[in-house]
């Protein structure tokens, strides 16, 4: 979805977030990192603590999430996997804007025929889906928890990369930096300090987009069964085994579900508004 | 023609580039194919590895094995799978229909929904309900739409079957599934044209000319709004491949999408290979569609030679 968001990005008029919506997504964002940070904030009991004689009960009290088939309790388990989802989209997507920017850059600023030959390679990654990028990569690595992540990176580079580009081109065209090379700054310096602060903001506002599409993408990797192993929290994994009892205990597959969503809503609503506040800025 | 003879090149090399890629993929993985492919308990003997080997070709130098690669791609030869021991253009072939109608009545009811909401939300409330309707759409994941989706369709009211791939009633929750996020950036593209288009003087001069909104709308907007739409029509196929892996897991249809799933948990590397070679044809094909869709959808560009 990164790619979709480059062209909306670009499109004029496009409509700002009201500001109350972007509150309630910062703060649902916040509470989700205190969630990942210190889950003991936010509930006592063990995510992993079985107790058959509890097992698939429906939300009530003392369990607001209701219990899954183990006696475990939903709430706990939702709250200790927010730490490995967020590190998901967190690490893939830091790594991947970095990757992103050296691959934009270099290709920017390289020999014409260097940067055809980055960009043929990209349109090539760019045309297969992302998931299938991530799944391949899989098939290489084998599943896990940090081959899955590596997966998610690699099938976001090529998008932050082609923006990374764009905005190099447009900058190497400037008449500032001009002046810097006709002063005789070293290249390095050129690119850190002029090239960079330039390419650098646009692709941090996609990025915070970006992280849901990583969330997704790595919840979706999970639940096909190729990330982390059975007792672990994570959301994903949780649908793939709520699926199960359906039928009898829907609670199980929903509030991880709710978990992702909620997320993803969250960094897309604070990605538009710094997207707006962003382009009035440049404007 | 000459308009198209570079976008055709292009695909070629795409298309190469694909080719290229699903090759690496069989040499980038660590440790030797014929033993991943044998699995860890294998109890074949040498005799039948080096068989193997040679079967594969793996037994030659890398660039000689390149090229036979990509003499057999042409040919459409993409080996035989690992694990099922049949070809790769059987195995994907046999699950290419039913992949193809979950994608194309995908397709069909996102185009709905989307046109539907493009076209009813023109008041200000109503076009705050289609951000919202939208937005949450394209933030859920597919698998937790599709399973609430089973869950009161399916579970509650009884009205769909739970799982499988038999008749037309099993295919109508995975489709929805797969078209409602695709339905969200269509419709905002959709809105996002239409607005744009309705900003342009020649509304004025179209409606002075007497035509009621309603032909307004079928022969001159809707026209413009629907060309950025079309330009993401590739990426939207491609996602559509990606949703299927997840859908047909989560309804337990045949398709496609599991072939890929099985392949890669089994790392059926000449499977993996030909579905990713697959892909890429798919998008290149697409996009030579839209190509030529431009022109037809803009007059303003068949003038262009």
């Amino acid at each position: 979805m990164s790619v979709l968001g480059t062209e909306l990005a670009e499109a004029p008029a496009r409509r700002r977030t009201p500001p109350v919506a972007a509150i309630i997504a910062g703060v649902v964002l916040l509470l989700l990192i205190a969630a990942a940070v210190l889950p003991g904030l936010f509930t006592s009991i063990d995510p992993l603590a079985t107790d058959t004689r509890d097992a698939s009960l429906p939300p009530g009290p003392g369990h607001p999430f209701g219990t899954d088939k183990l006696g475990r309790d939903v709430y706990a388990r939702v709250v200790h996997g927010a730490s490995i989802s967020l590190s998901f989209g967190f690490a893939a997507t830091v790594i991947a804007v970095v990757l992103g920017t050296i691959v934009g850059i270099a290709s920017g600023l390289a020999p014409r025929w260097v940067d055809n030959v980055i960009q043929r390679a990209l349109e090539i990654l760019l045309a297969l889906p992302e998931l299938l990028i991530a799944l391949v990569v899989v098939a290489i690595l084998g599943a896990g928890t940090v081959n899955l992540v590596i997966a998610i990176t690699i099938a976001a580079v090529p998008a932050y990369a082609r923006i990374v580009r764009a905005g190099t081109l447009q900058v190497r065209q400037a008449a500032f930096v001009e002046a810097a090379v006709a002063l005789g700054q070293r290249r390095a310096a050129i690119v850190a300090r002029h090239v960079l602060p330039n390419v650098i903001g646009p692709l941090l506002v996609l990025a915070t987009i970006g992280i849901g599409t990583a969330i997704i993408a790595g919840s979706g990797l999970s639940f096909l069964g190729l990330g982390p192993a059975a007792p672990s929290p994570e959301w994903g994994l949780m649908l793939s085994e709520g699926r199960g009892s359906l039928a009898t205990a829907w609670w199980v597959a929903v509030f991880p579900g709710l978990a992702i969503t909620a997320t993803v809503i969250s960094t897309t609503v604070v990605g538009r508004w710094l997207q707006g506040r962003f382009e009035g800025l440049r404007s | 023609m000459r308009r198209y003879l570079p976008r055709l090149v292009g695909a070629v090399i795409v298309l190469w580039g694909a080719a290229t890629l699903s090759f690496l993929v069989l040499h980038l993985v660590p440790g030797d194919p014929v033993a991943i492919m044998l699995g860890a308990q294998t109890q074949a003997s040498d005799e039948v590895k080096a068989r193997i080997r040679a079967d594969l070709g793996l037994d030659q130098p890398p660039l000689e094995q390149y090229f036979a690669y990509l003499g057999r791609i042409l040919q459409l030869d993409f080996g035989t799978s690992y694990r099922l021991q049949e070809p790769v253009v059987r195995v994907i072939g046999a699950q290419l229909p039913s992949t193809l109608a979950l994608a194309g009545s995908a397709i069909v009811i996102a185009v709905a929904i989307a046109l539907a909401i493009a076209l009813l939300a023109r008041g200000r409330i109503s076009r705050a309900v289609a951000n919202v309707l939208e937005l949450l759409v394209i933030s859920s994941p597919s698998f937790w739409t599709g399973l609430l989706l089973l869950t009161l369709f399916s579970f509650r009211l009884h009205w769909f079957p739970v799982s499988g791939g038999q008749g037309v009633a099993s295919l109508v929750l995975p489709a929805i599934t797969l078209a409602l996020p695709i339905a969200g950036i269509l419709s905002q593209l959709l809105r996002h044209g239409l607005d744009a288009a309705n900003a342009q003087p020649f509304v004025v001069s179209v409606r002075a000319r007497g035509l009621t909104p309603g032909q307004l709308l079928a022969r001159h907007t809707l026209r413009h709004a629907s060309l950025p739409a079309t330009t993401f029509a590739a990426y939207i196929v491609g996602s559509l491949l990606g949703g299927a892996v997840i859908v047909e897991q989560l309804f337990g249809r045949p398709g496609i999408g599991r072939v890929a799933l099985d392949a890669i948990t089994n790392r059926d590397l000449p499977v993996v290979m030909a579905l990713v070679f697959l892909a890429a044809a798919v998008f290149v094909v697409v996009n030579l569609i839209v190509d030529a869709l431009y022109p037809v959808l803009d007059p303003r560009l068949r003038a262009v030679r």
